[in-house]
């Protein structure tokens, strides 16, 4: 857990004073992703840096698993705090596998173990070890830098990261996965992560909590939902942007928003056992699942109203599919796609679960905002 | 004497195959002028006196390089930051001050001999060591050190692990520098009662035996490309890759 208690900065340079930061209070519980957001010279990056010491604070306190850092002296703190600087900090003069040997040779690691942990953290971050564990900072791309940034902050497995732009330099696509492994990889480790960025999906995407910065005032410290559904002021609102109702999008799966286990029918039923239950449950269609339960196409009301036989042979096939895992940004890019109101949701093997509607996705998305008018 | 200097710093200033070419020629010219037989005739004094030269440029270079990394290194600590800057203007100051009066305060000190030499070459070349030490761990950018501390190195492991083989590329430069001076140099000692090759070069110059000025000044003249070459050697097989411009 970490807890900045009113942690304030003052730079004095000759220009004038600058408040990095003002007061700034904050919690974040164990296992959490925190992200500080703002723009840029907002403070993040001093917010960061008080917490390992780099930046001592002009006034207030940090606390790490409720003890004040102050107590440690600075060399035990920083050897438990893995540190991704927003420069990346390689060293030159070392290899790869050396930049992320430091810390562990520092605690005593033999060679054997220090060089299994460095092989083990390029996989992680998707480098191939033969190819770069010999190799030097100046023979990688920035991105590649960036990762390797990355594993050396996890090279001790330190209980807790600070993570200044950690992804900066990765093209959009890579990023993306980067970050898809980052968080798989967080839902084992469960590292207490300050994480600096300034994309609010980013943000969005990897943060437990979001703490929004502006001019080192904390404005806002709430969830990514939060944050999107309520922006605390209007500046946040510019900040997380017009579209932000779009962006809670992905914090959502399909599975959360769906409806479960409909009627069905299979395909060896009849047509009129079908509008038989189409008038029993009230629907004007329904879903035609194989033996197992696969979801294979859909029988319309009309069709079964007009015609005789197996829905086998008269049902008509899926324009698309989602699965319960995919987020509603999937979900609803789909709908607009294939021009539909609703789809039926899969698991990863394809057996029918359930169906998503528009409707049910604007219900979802507003209960946060008619909770807060009953609220107010 | 500044024939001889001229020659050898134009030599060093010139690229590997520049060099190699010019002594190709100044082989041809030698050997024309019947120079490879005055060789000959000192050859004896040759070596012997190219070993002394050697000598007391390995003692004071050595003693410079010594002095001048740890001095170079503290005025590179935080603490004494503030009047690095100061100092090393000193130290320049000093730079300009010309050898020949080094010596001459050097000998008023110490006497005639060796000693006085050592100390007059060992401060002719302890300046580029120390500017180039400092300069070069200044220049080691601030986020490298950052990123040090805050993965909780120590000042020492900071300064041996990061530190230093990052400004070695710089550091080499001024040894390279202060030994190619020193070598250069080592012929005044002999004004000071010192010895080396300076005792051909001025008694030839003395006798205006030219035969006999050339049996110094030549060798004199390689060794300084030697000198030259060996550090360059060493720098590129002595720094990693990762801070070797060279490779
Ligand atoms: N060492 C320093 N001396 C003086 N002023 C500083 C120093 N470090 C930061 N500042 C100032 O403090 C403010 C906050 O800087 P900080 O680096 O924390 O911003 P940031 O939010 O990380 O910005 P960015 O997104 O650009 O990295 C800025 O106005 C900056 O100019
Ligand atoms: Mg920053």
């Amino acid at each position: 857990m970490i807890r900045l208690d009113n942690l304030t900065k003052i730079f004095e340079t000759k220009e004038g004073t600058t408040v990095a930061a003002d007061h700034v209070n904050m919690e974040v519980q164990e296992g959490e992703i925190c992200i500080l957001l703002g723009p840029s010279g907002c403070g993040k990056t001093t917010s960061l840096k008080m917490v390992n010491r780099i930046v001592p604070p002009t006034s207030g306190r940090v606390f790490l698993g409720g003890k004040d850092t102050t107590d440690y002296d600075t060399i035990t703190l920083r050897r438990q705090i893995g540190y991704v600087i927003q420069q990346i900090g390689l060293f030159p003069n070392m290899t790869i596998e050396d930049n992320i040997g430091v810390v562990p040779r520092m605690l005593g690691w033999d060679r054997q173990r220090t060089a299994k942990r460095a092989l083990e953290l390029l996989e992680m971050v998707a480098l191939d070890p033969a190819i770069f564990l010999k190799r030097y900072p100046k023979e990688l791309s920035g991105g590649q830098q960036q990762r390797v940034g990355v594993a050396r902050a996890l090279a001790a497995d330190p209980p807790v990261l600070l993570m200044d732009e950690p992804f900066g330099a990765i093209d959009p696509i890579n990023r993306e996965i980067i970050q898809d492994e980052f968080l798989k990889m967080q839902k084992q480790l469960g590292k207490t992560i300050l994480f600096v960025s300034h994309d609010i999906d980013e943000a969005v995407k990897m943060g437990d909590k979001i703490a929004i910065f502006r001019a080192g005032k904390l404005e806002q410290f709430d969830t990514p939902d939060n944050v999107l559904a309520h922006p605390a002021n209007s500046f946040i609102a510019d900040f997380v942007g017009g579209d932000r109702t779009l962006k809670r999008l992905r914090l959502l799966t399909v599975g959360e928003v769906m409806d479960a286990e409909p009627p069905r029918v299979k395909a060896d039923d009849s047509l009129s056992s079908a509008l038989q239950l189409m008038n029993d449950t009230d629907y004007d269609n329904l879903i035609v699942v194989g033996p197992r339960g696969r979801a294979q196409g859909v029988v319309y009301r009309s069709v079964a109203e007009g015609r005789q036989g197996l829905c086998n042979d008269h049902h008509s096939g899926l324009k698309a599919t989602v699965r319960e895992s995919d987020d509603l940004r999937t979900a609803v890019s789909q709908m607009f796609a294939h021009d539909l109101t609703w789809l039926p949701v899969v698991d990863d093997e394809g057996f029918y679960k359930g169906y998503i509607t528009q409707r049910g996705i604007t219900h979802t998305l507003g209960r946060t905002y008619r909770d807060a008018e009953q609220g107010a | 004497m500044a024939r001889a200097s001229l020659r050898f710093s134009s030599l060093r200033l010139g690229g590997r195959y520049l060099t190699a070419a010019a002594l190709l020629l100044v082989g041809i010219w030698l050997q024309r002028a019947g120079i490879v037989d005055d060789l000959m005739t000192y050859w004896g004094d040759i070596v012997y006196l190219t070993g002394q030269h050697i000598e007391l440029t390995l003692i004071s270079g050595g003693l410079a390089i010594l002095a001048g990394i740890p001095i170079g290194i503290l005025f590179s600590r935080p603490a004494l930051r503030r009047w690095a800057d100061g100092l090393m203007q000193t130290l320049n100051i000093g730079t300009t001050i010309p050898t020949l009066a080094v010596l001459a305060l050097s000998m008023s000190f110490l006497g005639i001999g060796s000693t006085p030499a050592i100390f007059a070459l060992w401060v002719a070349s302890l300046l580029y060591i120390v500017r180039n030490t400092y300069s070069g761990l200044m220049a080691v950018p601030d986020h490298l050190i950052e990123a040090a501390n805050g993965m909780g190195m120590t000042p020492g492991q900071i300064l041996f692990r990061v530190e230093l083989p990052n400004a070695l590329f710089v550091m080499f430069a001024g040894v390279r520098t202060a030994l190619a001076i020193n070598v250069g140099t080592v012929p005044l000692a002999f004004l000071i009662g010192g010895g080396g090759l300076g005792e051909l070069i001025f008694t030839g110059i003395d006798l205006n035996d030219n035969g006999m000025m050339l049996a110094g000044a030549i060798p004199t003249a390689a060794l300084a490309v030697a000198v030259d070459a060996l550090i360059g050697y060493a720098a590129y097989f002595l720094i990693p890759r990762g801070v070797n411009p060279l490779r």
